[in-house]
């Protein structure tokens, strides 16, 4: 089984469309949706939910107004400025419990909450497992990895050959827990100076995690001189540039109509994406 | 006045309006721009600050005197992020995992911790013709971006119209940065994946309190279901911005928009009066 | 000398959790007599570092040694510290291991055999530990 995570850096570059049309060319896969924050990968598959489960983790302080003697103590010792007024700010709260520990008056108390929903669902390119964090929660990682973990075993259970996942923008604790112990990291960047910045700075996450990764060009007709120093750069640290997709209005008009690309036309792009499995493929077995 | 920029979506043109803006007032106000998106800053690229200080941003993580330490493993019992462990003889520490709440430390009974800082990035800061310029850099593999996000914030002028650009998303790193402005923009365009995003985006801000607007970029491009809801939820569209490809070849060249196509200024700048006459109203109203 | 066991199930029958940090049950079995206890892993469910917390949590079972599918570099550090043998790449029924670990055709391993599983389940903290060069 292998797994394939698709990374941007920076966000908007055409992550998800890409994955759409993966997802309906490869076979024997399994689905995962890590970008758990905005999700958009179930709005070009039309899944049917057949599981749902409550997603809870991390912990909040809570402060008992009959038991609290307003001391002060937990307000001068929270590091993260989450307790004004003998109250806890549940959203700067980082769960610590620190003050749950120190309260003279045994007045505060840790509890568990409820961080968001994660789903398995069939979509007619396989199995989808995907998953929406609460809004301002913490712990995206935590929810990440457990939707990995429900893929693999989907995958195991099912016999499938690929895990393929859609990651989530930036380098940091998201994208750390969607990327390690992966097979293959396609990063799809685009020529701008942006993406090129962001980049280096997603290969430089690969390399910390010894994940191998390659590079997917996404609009690169846009600017074909940052087109070349991508290349460039990527030839000088040994990443394999497997794509270059042209601009094309297609990619959104498929959007609109809630399909891939692929589906959509036999265009341009749909043509760069089907070299790119094959390429991808080749990689995975190699 | 604090003004954040965000947007549920990735690149949807959160760094060309945060960096158009700063452009487009710092003639007639004193600006600052602070890009709290520490994972994968870009507004340097547009505004091409002079960096003229650089900053270690580290947590405080245990340090522990084995001399002092009794391994009683009261520690490792009240860490919350398995970050201390105590076997026998030996107390182990785990920096990537702390928080740096400080708890270990203050709790010990021998008083055996203390603490050291843990560098986990970076903070710059500069000026840019007029504009005070800020920004946070995550180091690699480093997973922890609130306390660098915190750290820029440290940087707030309140004399000053300040612009914050967050990154993309709803958790913990955009309320971060969200938190405690008078107005969040919230960057769109208008495709199926920009309006889930966008929706989810304005349960954020609805529940932080903090007033916002939308900034529709790339019309032209997807349908009208994000205008119509912004309409059916009274959300204002406070600038639309077309598709045009010869907007996107300046932003690929970092070339800010106003500066490629300066009539787009006084756009930006009746975007910031409007915001002003929401943000005016909104604490009149809190008055009264 | 006992030694343990990551299982699905509280019983010798059961199958092997290949996951220490994050297995549903430890079994401590005397390989000798085949008397064992079995013990919830509480750790299971951490929000991160759970298998720091695991392996602090048998330190002082006075097991010789753990038989396992896989754990990461931060579970290792703490069980080796504590003077435990760690036995990766297990598979199979927990009875059989004990078998084969008594015929000695089981080798502890040197170093974890996994990555940092950095933020499975590590929230906002997550961390590579020790696991990296």
């Amino acid at each position: 089984m292998k797994e394939v995570v698709v990374l941007s850096g920076k966000g908007g570059t055409g992550k998800t469309s890409i994955i759409g049309s993966v997802a309906v060319l490869s076979r024997k896969r399994v689905l995962a949706d890590c970008d758990v924050d905005a999700a958009d990968l179930h709005l070009l598959l039309d899944p049917s939910i057949e599981e749902k489960h409550e997603f809870r983790s991390g912990q909040v302080a809570v402060i008992d107004k009959d038991k609290c003697t307003q001391c002060g103590l937990c307000q001068e010792l929270c590091r993260f400025d989450a307790i004004k007024d003998y109250t806890v700010d549940p959203i700067s709260c980082e769960g610590c419990g620190f003050c749950s520990h120190i309260c003279p008056a045994d007045a505060i108390v840790m509890e568990e909450c409820k961080a968001g929903d994660w789903f398995v669902s069939s979509t007619k390119h396989g199995p989808l497992v995907h998953a929406r964090l609460g809004i301002a929660e913490e712990n995206s990682g935590k929810l990440v990895a457990l939707v990995r973990q429900q893929a693999k075993e989907i995958a195991k259970k099912k016999e499938l050959n690929y895990i393929i996942s859609d990651g989530p923008p930036g380098i940091g604790c998201p994208v750390i827990s969607s990327l390690s112990g992966a097979s293959l990291a396609l990063i799809v960047t685009e020529p701008t100076l942006s993406g090129i910045h962001d980049l280096e700075r997603v290969l430089g996450v690969c390399k910390h995690f010894g994940v191998p990764a390659i590079v997917c060009i996404n609009k690169y007709d846009l600017n074909e001189e940052n087109t070349a120093s991508i290349r460039e750069y990527c030839q000088k640290n040994g990443v394999d540039v497997a794509a270059m997709i042209p601009f094309d209005n297609e990619v959104t008009e498929a959007m609109v109509r809630g399909m891939t690309v692929v589906e959509h036309s036999d265009g341009r792009v749909a043509k760069e994406i089907k070299s790119l499995w094959q390429k991808i493929e080749q990689k995975l077995q190699g | 006045m604090i003004i954040s920029v965000a947007s549920g979506k990735g690149g949807t043109g959160k760094t060309l309006v945060a960096a158009s803006l700063a452009l487009s007032l710092k003639d007639t106000y004193k600006v600052q721009l602070l890009d709290c998106d520490v994972e994968e800053p870009n507004d340097h690229i547009f505004i091409k600050p002079d960096i003229t200080r650089s900053e270690a941003v580290s947590i405080p993580v245990p340090a522990i005197d084995e001399k002092k330490c009794t391994h009683c493993g009261k520690c490792a019992e009240v860490c919350a992020y398995n970050a201390i462990a105590v076997v026998a003889e030996h107390v182990l520490t785990f920096p990537e995992l702390c928080h740096g709440c400080g708890a270990c430390s203050y709790l010990c009974p021998e008083k055996a911790i203390s603490e050291i800082p843990n560098t986990i990035g970076k903070i710059e800061t500069g000026e840019a013709d007029g504009i005070i310029f800020g920004h946070g850099m995550l180091s690699i593999g480093q997973p922890m971006a609130p306390p660098i996000i915190r750290k820029v914030k440290t940087l707030i002028d309140k004399e000053r119209t300040v612009i914050i650009d967050s990154s993309p998303g709803t958790s913990c790193p955009v309320v971060e940065a969200i938190k405690g402005s008078d107005f969040c923009l919230l960057v769109t365009e208008p495709t199926p994946f920009g309006l889930n995003d966008l929706i989810l985006a304005v349960e954020t801000v609805r529940q932080l309190g903090v007033p916002f607007g939308v900034v529709l970029n790339r019309i032209g491009v997807g349908d009208s279901k994000t205008e119509e809801y912004c309409a059916k939820e009274n959300i204002p569209i406070l600038l639309t911005i077309p598709l045009d490809t010869e907007i996107a070849r300046l932003y690929s060249r970092g070339i800010p928009l106003v500066e490629g196509m300066p009539d787009w200024k006084s756009k930006f700048r009746e975007l910031f009066d409007n915001i002003k006459e929401i943000v005016d109203e909104g604490s009149r109203s809190l008055k009264r | 000398m006992k030694i343990l066991i990551t299982s699905t199930a509280p019983n010798l029958d059961a199958e092997i959790d290949p996951r220490f940090g994050r297995c549903q049950y430890f079994i401590i079995v005397d390989p000798d007599t085949m008397e064992f206890e079995s013990l919830e892993n509480s750790s299971m469910t951490a929000g991160g570092g759970a298998g720091i917390s695991a392996a602090q949590s048998i330190t002082d079972k006075g097991v010789e040694a753990v038989l396992t599918g896989s754990c990461g570099p931060n579970a290792y550090r703490v069980l080796s510290s504590a003077g435990i043998k760690i036995i990766t790449g297990v598979t199979g029924k927990v009875k059989d291991a004990v078998e084969n670990y008594k015929s000695g055709k089981l080798t502890a391993s040197s170093q974890p055999n996994v990555n940092a599983h950095f933020g499975s389940g590590r929230g906002m903290g997550g961390g590579g530990g020790q696991g990296r060069t």
